[in-house]
């Protein structure tokens, strides 16, 4: 039976879709997990957690560079190549690689992020090689054939239509060229129907070949599997790659700010979305902002914004707070829906509260509490199971943090003041914000 | 593939009784130093009075408003505090409250659920504001959402007596006169002990349990037998109906057709895992029929599949959905899914597709077994919808016992062409974009 949630955390997807959800950036320890780095003898590093406990070993892995590798009036491609990584690879055609893959027992999943492109094996333990032989071929060997080009083209576009008059679709573009101007972030993820019936067979070869490398690539191995017989794995997963990719450079973007979005439809809800400036992960303030954060909309059922706007007066099912962060870009952002009748309402409260961390700061007792969830939370956010053990562990790895992260994070969260706190409320809450509304016209506001 | 049975029975799974009724399930897992706390309460949607329907969540809601003990918001602060998570849900069968923290908190977090099982406090200060945050959800999940307004109506057709008919989350005008009066009369008459199920998974051992279940749930006294869940059942179904959405919202259409079938709850032996294995050879994935001879082969489908969910107390349902590709039409989707059911209840199906659909299925459920939360909630929901703990560890075996002629007879048996539901989304040309959506 379906079933009905009492509430919403991150369950709707956030509006700016070029972005990343910066649940993993908030880590704390990785308690009793031991992590070892394996190293193979052609130089192909992996992050190993042993665990044989279940009879299934997961792997991870990234290759930096995705969406925005795109080539201009091609939009699209790198989505599309994920999608037929696995459609043929090799002398296996697409039905004989997805018979034989699913004959392993393996499940294989690739994606595409803005940032990077991510690959996922899950398989039992006992029938590991030849799942691995099957991994190597999708990731060296693509086929790319026709067939399920066409096949997989026609999926996206069909997708791509079905969206062309939801409300939400329309919000999410009008948002991010709002936000991301020109950058490629601004691009639609999936493409559009024009540039997706540009792509050839030899631009997803082309733009294969200058992603997939051991130069650029990051993995991390959960289960039950030893570092010798990983090595050996990697080596022949991995190690007939090139050497190093062959990247189009990214240049940072700068969220625009201080405009105002219009989406208009006759709907029962409206939605609210408010842009704030962020903060790069690697700022000395990051951590600040990030409890900052937690206090005004981010710690879901005990944050200011939940208790005002959703506790004290029903105004909304949910509302958040989220620091985003992507590799060249990041935001503070915030979200809800309410009825259309007390969305100035809504909106006013919003920004009242902005107004008052920006200017107030936080209390002592409010930043003890921020810290003690995020320090305690990393455990449950991150570790319940394989895949997001797995999925953590490239994260760090991508954010070129180090395997003693973990724990520096902690101490880092812990030096954190009521003073940081306010310094940084103030450096990013009092930008006059883009704004967005998706529904009929807000009463009592020229939003 | 002998390996695929043994997880779960590695998995040492402790199933006993509080002296006051209420039943426990422990799965042990100590791969990360966490713990996930799950209530299970025999009630949901359809054992709602006749006219408060969103009365089960929406007192699910309300138990996160305090008690004399813990005020209102105690238990999330303390759970963030900690780094916990928690969150609920409702569904036709079950109401559920679960937490995930490290295991120290374990004894904490039942003091809490043991506390609002018994002492829940409600003024008309937070029901009138928390009815006004259901009826958001309801504007957010079904009002706004084409696709979610077409299931909706689709369940009320497929339905005929039976609650399952009834949205879980409630019918707009009901749930706009939901008052406190109500609420207190749906808890005090369901959560008690001997009505509620507790599911421990993760980094702790039945006896360490089974000692702070009894300090903490097993003081509550023992509720009034309730008398069995008898529900309205279905009459005899004859008809085929169509239920058609149009809406300015939709540019492609989709397809889809829903069946009565038993269930977990109601099923014959092996009727329900026969039903599973239907699902999974006629639509389960990228290997199945519907995928291959629509999506693949006639490439006149961008989606198509099928999905059954055996986990309910009366009989539940089977549905299969296609999408058109291109220049195909809704029609062609829907004949193309009908030969292959057609295929399946004359010619059967092989045994090797057998013997795949079998090792699909349950490594499902070893890769299931991997997700802590996951698992508890397996667990939960079968035992909340009439299954005993014995029944979930043997489900891979009893799939295994899967013959191809069940998988042949199950689709004989419910998927008739004139006993079902069809639905369709389609879309509408709106004279003004203000125009209204239904």
């Amino acid at each position: 039976m379906i079933s009905f949630s009492r509430l919403r955390i991150g369950a709707k997807p956030s509006l700016v879709v070029a972005c990343i959800l910066l649940g993993l950036a908030a880590c704390p320890a990785l308690a009793g997990m031991a992590i070892e780095e394996v190293e193979t003898s052609s130089g192909i590093k992996a992050w190993l957690v042993q665990d044989y406990s279940l009879p299934i070993v997961t792997t991870r892995f990234a290759f930096r560079g995705g969406r925005t590798q795109d080539p201009s009036g091609k939009e699209g491609i790198v989505n599309l190549i994920t999608e037929l990584l696995d459609e043929g690879a090799g002398n296996l055609d697409s039905d004989a690689f997805q018979e034989r893959l699913d004959d392993a027992g393996a499940e294989m999943l690739f994606e595409a992020g803005p940032d990077a492109v991510y690959g996922n094996m899950r398989v039992l333990a006992e029938r590991k090689d030849e799942a691995f032989q099957l991994l190597r071929l999708a990731i060296e060997q693509p086929r790319f054939d026709q067939q399920p080009v066409d096949r997989l083209r026609a999926q996206i576009v069909s997708s791509i239509l079905a969206r062309a008059k939801d409300p939400e679709t329309a919000a999410q573009f009008a948002w991010m060229r709002a936000i991301y101007g020109d950058h490629p972030y601004s691009r639609r993820e999936e493409g559009t129907v024009q540039t997706l019936a540009a792509v050839t067979t030899s631009d997803l070869k082309a733009v294969h070949e200058r992603i997939f490398a051991r130069g650029n690539l990051t993995i991390a191995v959960v289960g039950a599997i030893d570092p010798g017989t990983l090595k050996r794995d990697l080596d022949r997963i991995f190690g007939g790659l090139p050497a190093g990719p062959s990247l189009t450079p990214v240049v940072d973007a700068v969220p625009k700010l201080g405009r105002a979005i219009r989406v208009a439809y006759d709907l029962p809800q409206a939605q609210l979305s408010l842009a704030y400036p962020g903060i790069p992960r690697k700022d000395p303030q990051f951590f600040a902002a990030n409890l900052m954060n937690q206090i005004l909309g981010g710690g879901a059922f005990t944050s200011r914004l939940w208790n005002e706007v959703r506790e004290k007066r029903g105004l909304a099912y949910g509302i958040y707070s989220t620091l985003e962060n992507i590799d060249h870009a990041s935001a503070l952002v915030i979200g809800t829906g309410t009825r259309p009748d007390r969305a100035a309402e809504t909106l006013s409260l919003i920004q009242a509260e902005v107004r008052r961390m920006s200017e107030e700061g936080v209390s002592e007792d409010e930043l003890t509490a921020a810290k003690k969830k995020l320090i305690g939370g990393y455990a449950i956010e991150n570790l319940n199971s394989s895949s997001a053990v797995a999925q953590t562990l490239v994260q760090i790895q991508l954010e070129d943090r180090g395997i003693e992260y973990v724990e520096r994070r902690k101490q880092l969260i812990q030096a954190v003041t009521v003073e940081d706190v306010r310094a940084v409320a103030k450096r990013l809450l009092s930008a006059d914000p883009t704004v967005m509304t998706v529904g009929p016209s807000l009463k009592g506001t020229n939003r | 593939m002998a390996a695929d049975e043994s997880p779960l029975r590695e998995a040492e799974v402790a199933n006993f009784m509080l002296g006051n009724g209420m039943e426990v399930v422990v799965i042990p897992d100590h791969r990360a130093p966490i713990v996930t706390q799950m209530i299970w309460y025999k009630v949901g949607n359809a054992d709602e009075p006749p006219g408060k329907s969103g009365i089960a969540h929406f007192l699910e809601h309300l138990m996160f408003k305090g008690t004399k003990k813990h005020p209102s918001g105690e238990f999330s602060a303390k759970i963030a505090e900690i780094g916990g998570e928690e969150n609920a849900f409702t569904g036709s069968d079950y109401t559920a409250y679960h937490q995930t923290v490290t295991p120290e908190s374990l004894r904490t977090m039942m003091e809490f659920e043991a506390d609002r099982m018994r002492h829940l406090v409600l003024t008309d200060a937070v029901i009138v504001p928390e009815r006004d945050v259901i009826l958001e959800e309801r504007r957010w999940r079904v009002e706004n959402d084409p696709e979610q307004l077409l299931e909706e109506e689709m369940q009320a057709t497929l339905y005929q007596n039976h609650p399952y008919r009834i949205p879980t989350i409630g019918w707009m005008h009901e749930m706009e006169q939901l008052n406190r009066e109500d609420a207190l009369k749906f808890y005090d008459r369901y959560y008690a002990p001997n009505n509620a199920i507790l599911v421990v998974a993760g980094d702790v051992d039945a006896g360490r349990v089974r000692q702070l279940a009894d300090e903490t749930f097993g003081t509550l006294p023992r509720g009034p037998d309730l008398p069995a869940r008898v529900r309205p059942q279905e009459p005899e179904q004859n008809t085929k109906r169509i239920v058609a959405l149009t809406d300015p919202r939709v540019t492609v259409p989709s397809f889809q057709k829903s069946w009565v079938t038993t269930s977990y709850g109601t099923a014959e032996q092996g009727e329900a895992e026969a039903l599973d294995i239907l699902s999974e050879i006629l639509g389960g994935g990228t290997r199945s029929r519907i995928y291959q001879e629509l999506v693949v082969k006639q490439a006149i489908a961008s989606s198509g599949g099928a999905y059954f969910n055996g986990r309910s107390l009366d009989p539940s349902s089977f549905t299969v959905f296609g999408s058109p590709r291109g220049e195909a039409k809704i029609e062609e989707v829907e004949d193309a899914i009908d030969a292959e059911i057609r295929k399946i209840i004359e010619f059967g199906i092989t045994d090797v597709e057998l013997e795949k659909a079998k090792n699909r299925f349950v490594r499902s459920i070893i890769f299931a077994r991997d997700s802590q939360s996951g698992m508890a909630g397996i667990y939960g929901a079968a035992l909340a919808t009439g299954d005993t703990a014995h029944d979930v560890e043997a489900w891979p075996l009893r799939i295994r016992a899967v013959k191809a002629a069940e998988v042949q007879a199950a689709a004989r048996k419910y998927l008739s062409p004139d006993r079902s539901v069809a639905g369709y989304l389609l879309p509408r040309e709106s004279a003004t974009s203000g125009d209204k959506s239904r």
